[in-house]
């Protein structure tokens, strides 16, 4: 199980990276910042950064819009 | 250009000056223009309003509090229409520094309204010599007025032959007052055009010329029905012509120190547009995809917030048919260039039937509340609607919440053919839109009351129809007169907070919190929640009184972001409007003086809405809708979400509740959720119960002046 924003938890499996979280969530907002068990995580690893089961994941999207 | 001018219109009233030179950002005075007796005057800029009021809407809040009476109602004479631009206006080296800020007591909320807008109008203005300009009274007959910076000369000009709609007004002038290619550049005007005649929705439309189209193009002033206050006083325009704009012609305080953060962020935009926001190539439309992925794309008048079809109007869409490659800046100098807009729209329906024509935009806005939240994703549909209202003086946001609000009304059997003369104002159904724009704009019809906006409907349909009172509050958008603008709120109480708890009404310019509130989980408590509608207002506020666009603040964020302490303050560009102020005006501030700036004039105009009757707890109410489901249907479409809440939260079982049960018990929770908001957001912005800004806030921010505190005063 990992947690995500301190309030979902999701099945954890195999595997999961970044993006494929991003995908599961549908976030698709670009202005994202993610960090895993408290340390960011770089755009360009998103594709590959695996995150550990009971991760501690915070997706922060910054406020764009109006 | 004077003597052209007045070779065709009889003159009313003239005035010379000498334009004073531009200092730290200011020219020192404002002017006056009486059109019941043809008064024109200078006025000075006192120490207090630079100090206090700072400028752009911090002065017309304070000309306007000193031009009009307790009881002003809309239509008086001593209304005013103020429009400023402030001391960062005009700056060429910096994004997005050349808005005008318009306020005036509104035809809808009848209290005051402020509303923001690119075009060169207000920096021109200044550069004609004047920090503002007050409008009061009402001509006998249509006229314009011509303010002619390097003529040194006003003039109040009868207007017989002059078109009322934008796009031929805007043209018309541009031809007759222009005599040489480059006076097209620095010349600007403000119309509205006969939707805002009547309606009680009408925009103003400001222009800037674009020298690669060769054409004046439109940004509006869309909220609170400012254009409908234009009109009635029969002003057909204003018109501004300065000398040619240069890159000091703010005379800062530190040019470099402008330049440095201004070259800094041309690099941002330049390096990470494309892979952020692509506001270059799309513009605001790009928030369309987003909002409907995360449910808050308003559908079906705010019932849903996603639909399958959206994909047929999200940015997408609107970067191909956009004219690529242009420099679509609403200002010289703003990289970021957002306004972009359709080239050769063949127009399909209506007077102008059969024009080839510049649509500007649409910008998100206009698509969600035209478009989706009507149930229309016709890319064509949108645009004819867009060009009308523009060209009208139309509220594009107004128009198309309150027709949502006529469809929903339309299948609920509140409203007919035989009621709406035979328009069959059905979800999507973009024809029959179409035409209830045509009749508003000729006051004729179902379009005649459709105009008059939410409220007003809102009460004609209980009398006139039988319709039940307490459903059409449910579902009619609006709270204060204003029709929200277009973002789906049940999931985010911060936001209901942020449209709600706000000075003029629901207009997303004061906040935006969904994503920190609803997606990131960043305002777990009430605390948290008050504390977001503190700042956020505060900053968001600050860029209206200086002359400033939000978009380059976050619209764009540079790489090293993700790593600071308060990553959604974006706090490196924080720092840039520090020393963007402090480079024009040679004041020293620091971030947190920003905000101070900020709650002066915010508790000024909550004072200034008490002063004319509202601005108490009763009014920051919102409609049901805003904050969960309304309707069995509405309820059943998000049936897991809501359940869920009800187990987890509420300890019930769905499982033993009827529909109409379930949504009765959310909606207990989650209205006494809104009143413990709002006694947390009053608590933190220095409030009574009540929503009053105490005297010791007011002492605070220096603000206590004998007539604010006596205002005051009366409701401690």
């Amino acid at each position: 199980m990992i947690r995500v924003n301190n309030r979902d938890e999701v099945e954890w499996e195999e595997g999961l990276t970044v993006s494929g979280l991003l995908e599961r969530f549908r976030y698709t907002f670009p202005h994202i910042i993610v960090s895993i068990n408290g340390e960011v995580v770089p755009r360009e690893e998103y594709p590959t950064r695996v995150i550990p089961n009971g991760a501690d994941v915070r997706v922060i999207h910054l406020i764009a819009g109006g | 250009m004077s003597e052209k001018t007045q070779t065709t219109r009889r003159v009313l009233a003239e005035y010379t000056y000498e334009p004073p030179p531009v200092e730290r950002g200011y020219t020192g005075r404002t002017l006056y223009v009486n059109l019941s007796n043809n008064t024109i005057a200078a006025k000075p800029v006192t120490d207090v309003m630079k100090e206090k009021f700072i400028g752009g809407r911090g002065f017309g809040l304070w000309l306007l509090w000193h031009g009009v009476k307790d009881d002003t109602q809309w239509n008086d004479p001593e209304n005013e229409i103020v429009i400023s631009s402030g001391p960062i206006g005009g700056v060429t080296q910096y994004p997005g520094s050349g808005k005008s800020l318009v306020v005036a007591i509104s035809p809808t909320t009848h209290s005051v309204m402020d509303s923001n807008v690119g075009g060169h109008f207000g920096p021109l203005l200044k550069f004609a010599g004047w920090d503002a300009i007050e409008i009061q009274g009402k001509a006998e007959e249509d006229v314009i007025v011509v303010i002619d910076g390097p003529g040194g000369r006003i003039t109040i000009e009868e207007a017989p032959d002059v078109p009322v709609d934008t796009h031929l007004v805007g043209h018309w002038l541009i031809e007759q007052l222009a005599e040489k290619e480059e006076d097209r550049y620095f010349i600007s005007s403000v119309s509205a055009g006969t939707g805002a005649e009547n309606t009680l929705i009408g925009c103003l439309n400001f222009s800037f010329y674009d020298r690669r189209r060769k054409a004046p193009r439109f940004k509006q002033a869309g909220r609170g029905g400012i254009g409908t206050v234009f009109r009635d006083k029969h002003i057909k325009a204003l018109v501004v012509r300065s000398g040619p704009v240069r890159g000091d012609s703010n005379h800062p305080a530190d040019l470099q120190r402008i330049a440095r953060v201004g070259a800094k962020l041309h690099k941002e935009i330049h390096d990470y547009d494309d892979e952020q926001n692509r506001m270059r190539k799309r513009g605001t439309p790009y928030l369309v995809q987003i909002m409907n992925d995360y449910d808050l794309l308003p559908v079906h008048n705010f019932k849903y917030g996603s639909h399958p079809d959206a994909v047929k109007i999200n940015g997408d869409v609107w970067e191909a048919r956009f004219t690529q490659g242009l420099p679509d800046g609403c200002w010289y100098g703003c990289t970021l260039s957002c306004s972009h807009a359709v080239d050769g729209y063949t127009v399909r329906t209506g007077p102008y039937k059969g024009q080839t024509v510049i649509v500007d935009g649409p910008e998100y806005e206009t698509i969600a509340g035209c478009g989706a939240n009507c149930g229309i994703f016709d890319p064509d549909a949108i645009l004819e609607i867009n060009f009308y209202c523009d060209t009208y003086g139309i509220d594009t946001i107004s128009f198309g919440t309150l027709t949502a609000f006529v469809m929903e009304c339309y299948e609920a059997g509140i409203l007919d053919k035989e009621k709406t003369g035979g328009l069959e104002l059905h979800f999507g159904n973009a024809e029959a839109a179409i035409e209830l724009l045509h009749q508003m704009a000729r006051g004729e019809g179902f379009g005649k009351i459709a105009g008059q906006g939410i409220r007003r409907m809102k009460q004609i349909f209980a009398e006139r129809f039988g319709a039940d009172p307490a459903f059409l509050q449910d579902i009619g958008m609006e709270a204060k007169g204003l029709e929200y603008s277009e973002y789906v709120t049940k999931e985010s109480l911060a936001q209901q907070g942020g449209y709600g708890l706000t000075n003029k009404g629901p207009q997303h310019d004061e906040a935006w919190l969904i994503f920190m509130d609803m997606v990131s989980n960043l305002l777990p408590t009430f605390e948290d929640k008050a504390e977001a509608l503190h700042y956020f207002p505060m900053w968001r506020t600050w860029f209206g009184l200086c002359g400033l666009c939000k978009l380059p603040w976050n619209d764009i964020v540079p790489p090293d972001n993700a790593y600071t302490d308060e990553p959604a303050k974006i706090p490196d560009h924080v720092q840039n409007y520090v020393e963007l102020f402090s480079g024009v005006t040679g004041r020293k501030v620091t971030a947190d003086d920003l905000i101070t700036m900020s709650e002066a004039v915010y508790n000024f105009q909550r004072v200034f809405n008490l002063r004319l009757g509202f601005g108490r707890r009763e009014h920051d109410a919102v409609p049901y809708r805003s904050v969960g489901p309304v309707t069995v249907e509405e309820y059943e479409s998000r049936a897991e979400r809501y359940d869920k809440q009800l187990q987890e939260t509420l300890g019930l079982d769905p499982e033993k509740m009827t529909t109409e049960e379930k949504i009765a018990a959310l909606r207990q929770y989650r209205e006494e959720q809104y009143q413990k908001l709002i006694d947390a957001v009053y608590k933190r912005r220095g409030w009574t119960s009540d929503g009053v800004p105490k005297v010791e806030t007011l002492k605070r921010l220096g603000i206590d002046f004998p007539e604010v505190v006596a205002v005051v005063k009366k409701y401690l």
